[in-house]
């Protein structure tokens, strides 16, 4: 059992990093702006996504390899939050202080709210 | 100007890019350009081993309902430590390197560390049990891993100082 979810979870977090890696960029080279918005984007999309699975295994009592699959190893890995700690430290020892309180407070009131947002479909669906 | 200059000044804040999931700095940026398969293989497989590595501090680390989650709380906090440490170190060691950026700091250390586990924590410790649990996690995560970025930053700058007085010793 526990080799299996090791499995799974690597499985996860080897489409899950490059997926990151490549919607970064994707963002970063569309906006410019100092503002982490790629960071953001995975953040916030991968918050919506723990959340809806998270709901959904509440209600539909999912197995604990797919948890383990789509939650620890996809989302796990699809969000990072050694990049958003550091881009904010980056940003203050800048002088855009303005742009790091944003990125705090933008990062964690919109990622709370996807994240409720996800379990309340998933728990609905 | 000598090649030593140039090391050293690759580990100032300013030619560090804000964000380290960018293979290049970002006036280097360029539209329509495509990473190669085999870069996102390896990242793939660094991804896997953070992920892997997290899992294992969950494990030896349980959460239990309602009470502060030890180990994504230690995954975040050694991660963002290690992304500090590390990207100020390839920028002194390998400036030129244009994989081991995205291998070591999105690869593992971004598979390692986790922000969607941290907001669905915080989120169901808001709803289901203590408020003050809640909000202590949320504060202390974001506290206690912007604190060892910063720490990582300078603990590598100051080996990166600490190395380039030593063979400035012995170069004389």
């Amino acid at each position: 059992m526990t080799f299996l979810l090791v499995c799974c979870v690597a499985v996860g977090g080897f489409v899950g990093a490059p997926a990151r890696f490549l919607v970064d960029r994707f963002v970063a080279d569309r906006v410019e702006s100092d503002f982490p918005f790629g960071t953001l984007v995975v953040n916030l999309s991968g918050s919506f996504a723990l959340g809806l699975l998270t709901g959904l295994g509440l209600r539909l009592h999912l197995p604990v390899a797919v948890e383990a699959l789509l939650g620890t190893g996809l989302c796990g890995a699809f969000t990072t939050f050694s990049s958003w700690s550091f881009e904010t430290v980056r940003l203050v020892e800048d002088g855009q202080l303005l742009t790091a309180s944003l990125n705090v407070l933008v990062s964690l009131a919109v990622g709370l709210a996807a994240a409720a947002a996800g379990l309340a479909l998933g728990l609905a669906a | 100007m000598s090649q030593f200059d140039v090391q050293i000044d690759n580990a100032r804040p300013s030619t560090l890019p804000v964000d380290p999931e960018l293979a290049r700095p970002p006036d280097s940026r360029h539209r329509g350009r495509t990473a190669s398969r085999a870069l996102l293989v390896a990242i793939g497989l660094a991804g896997a081993l953070g992920a892997l590595a997290r899992f294992g501090v969950g494990r030896a680390v349980p959460t239990t309902p309602g009470g502060v989650p030890w180990g994504t709380l230690l995954v975040n906090i050694s991660g963002s430590l290690g992304v500090g440490f590390a990207l100020v170190m390839l920028a002194d060691r390998l400036p030129r390197a244009r994989l081991v950026r995205p291998v070591v700091v999105t690869g593992f250390l971004g598979g390692y560390t986790t922000f969607s586990t941290y907001v669905v924590e915080a989120d169901t410790l808001f709803r289901h049990h203590d408020l003050a649990v809640g909000a202590a996690y949320g504060l202390g995560s974001l506290l206690a891993g912007t604190g060892a970025a910063l720490a990582g930053i300078l603990l590598a700058r100051a080996v990166v100082r600490l190395e380039r007085a030593k063979r400035e010793r012995a170069a004389q």
